[in-house]
């Protein structure tokens, strides 16, 4: 039986690159034979984002308000659930994740039955290999992550990531506002989920700004610890 | 009756009676009015009390009297901050639902309409 996946796509004043990401999914999917549905959810952008993708061969979401990536992705995983798709896998708007990498994420979950397979540069280290301040957050969560739940994730950060239907039934509950990846992670990992991780290659970004900033790096730093503590007590003790 | 006596009663009294006017018009909500009805009654009493304050303060050892009104405002006021935090992050935490389920039901809506439109010309 073909699986049925949803391409989640956040995207927030994304109009010159959106295109592009959802045209390449759609001829993945094509020449693939993958049941993919591209789902845009446009996070209240500010320029010609609604009306680009009205005239895509996508399903498109409309936040009446700005809720950042982690609300925009929580909808785009609600729509999943709702209507009855096996997988979602998170695409971001900006072009960096290349479509082609996408079967071999989904090969991954379906082969070996992983609930979580996270699209990973630091595997391999081919292509875009992000700045060094992100690289040197992305060892402390790695750190982190061994130190809580015992586990290791070579980029947490990455948003590049597909989740099941069982996984899909968690987020659509809970997931986290700001910067939700790495803590994301230690949800996943509390409630048992499985999780796997494939070599991908990334692409700088094809448009728009990064959702963090140099001055914001620190500030990223001390509100995912905070929240990944306060998630991990919370989950830990409320068993 | 000193004068800051008689200053301090009517400021009070008008402040109480600024907040019920405010709940009547239904512009603040009853369970955010209940702090600052205590804390006018708390400062009508001692308006009219003036020794109460002195009292007090030797009762729980607090040098000047002064001092025992600023802990007490302090502490009320972080709490009651606290108390806001709070209300804020649950309005979010529901706007942030709303926002999505209008999303989604929007989609839908739009989704059913082209059914509906495809349907129409067919017919036609």
């Amino acid at each position: 039986m073909t699986k049925r996946i949803a391409a989640i796509v956040p995207a927030y004043n994304e109009e010159t690159a959106i295109e592009a990401v959802v045209t390449g999914i759609n001829e993945i999917a094509k020449s693939e034979q993958l049941a993919i549905d591209v789902v845009v959810v446009n996070d209240c952008s500010k320029d010609r984002t609604a009306m680009v993708i009205a005239g895509l061969p996508c399903i498109a979401l409309n936040l009446p308000i700005n809720l950042g990536i982690g609300g925009a992705v929580q909808t785009g995983f609600k729509y999943a659930l709702q209507n009855g798709y096996d997988y979602a896998i998170q695409v971001d708007g900006d072009g960096q994740h290349p479509a082609s990498e996408i079967p071999k994420i989904v090969k991954a979950a379906v082969d070996n039955s992983f609930d979580v397979v996270i699209g990973s540069r630091f595997i391999s280290n081919e292509g875009f290999q992000s700045s060094t301040i992100r690289r040197v957050g992305i060892s402390y969560f790695k750190w982190l992550n061994r130190l809580l739940l015992g586990i290791i994730v070579n980029d947490s950060t990455s948003g590049f990531r597909l989740i099941n239907r069982e996984v899909l039934k968690v987020v659509a509950e809970y997931y986290p506002d700001e910067y939700p990846e790495p803590e994301a992670i230690v949800v996943y990992s509390l409630k048992n989920f499985k999780i796997g991780e494939v070599a991908v290659t990334m692409k700088e970004r094809q448009g728009g700004v990064s959702s963090i900033g140099t001055f914001a790096s620190i500030y990223y730093m001390l509100k995912v610890t905070l929240a990944i503590i306060f998630t991990f007590t919370r989950m830990k003790f409320r068993k | 009756m000193a004068k800051i006596q008689i200053i301090a009663i009517t400021i009070s009294l008008l402040f109480l009676l600024y907040i019920v006017r405010l709940i009547i018009k239904g512009k603040l909500r009853e369970e955010y009015s209940i702090v600052w009805i205590v804390c006018t009654i708390v400062l009508i009493l001692f308006s009219f009390w003036r020794n109460g304050l002195e009292l007090l303060a030797t009762i729980l050892g607090v040098y000047e009297a002064p001092n025992l009104i600023f802990t007490g405002a302090i502490f009320a006021i972080f709490i009651y901050l606290l108390h806001l935090s709070i209300v804020v992050s649950k309005l979010h935490s529901q706007n942030k639902q709303l926002a999505q389920e209008i999303a989604l039901l929007k989609e839908e809506y739009i989704r059913k309409k082209e059914i509906k439109n495809a349907a129409v010309t067919k017919e036609s």
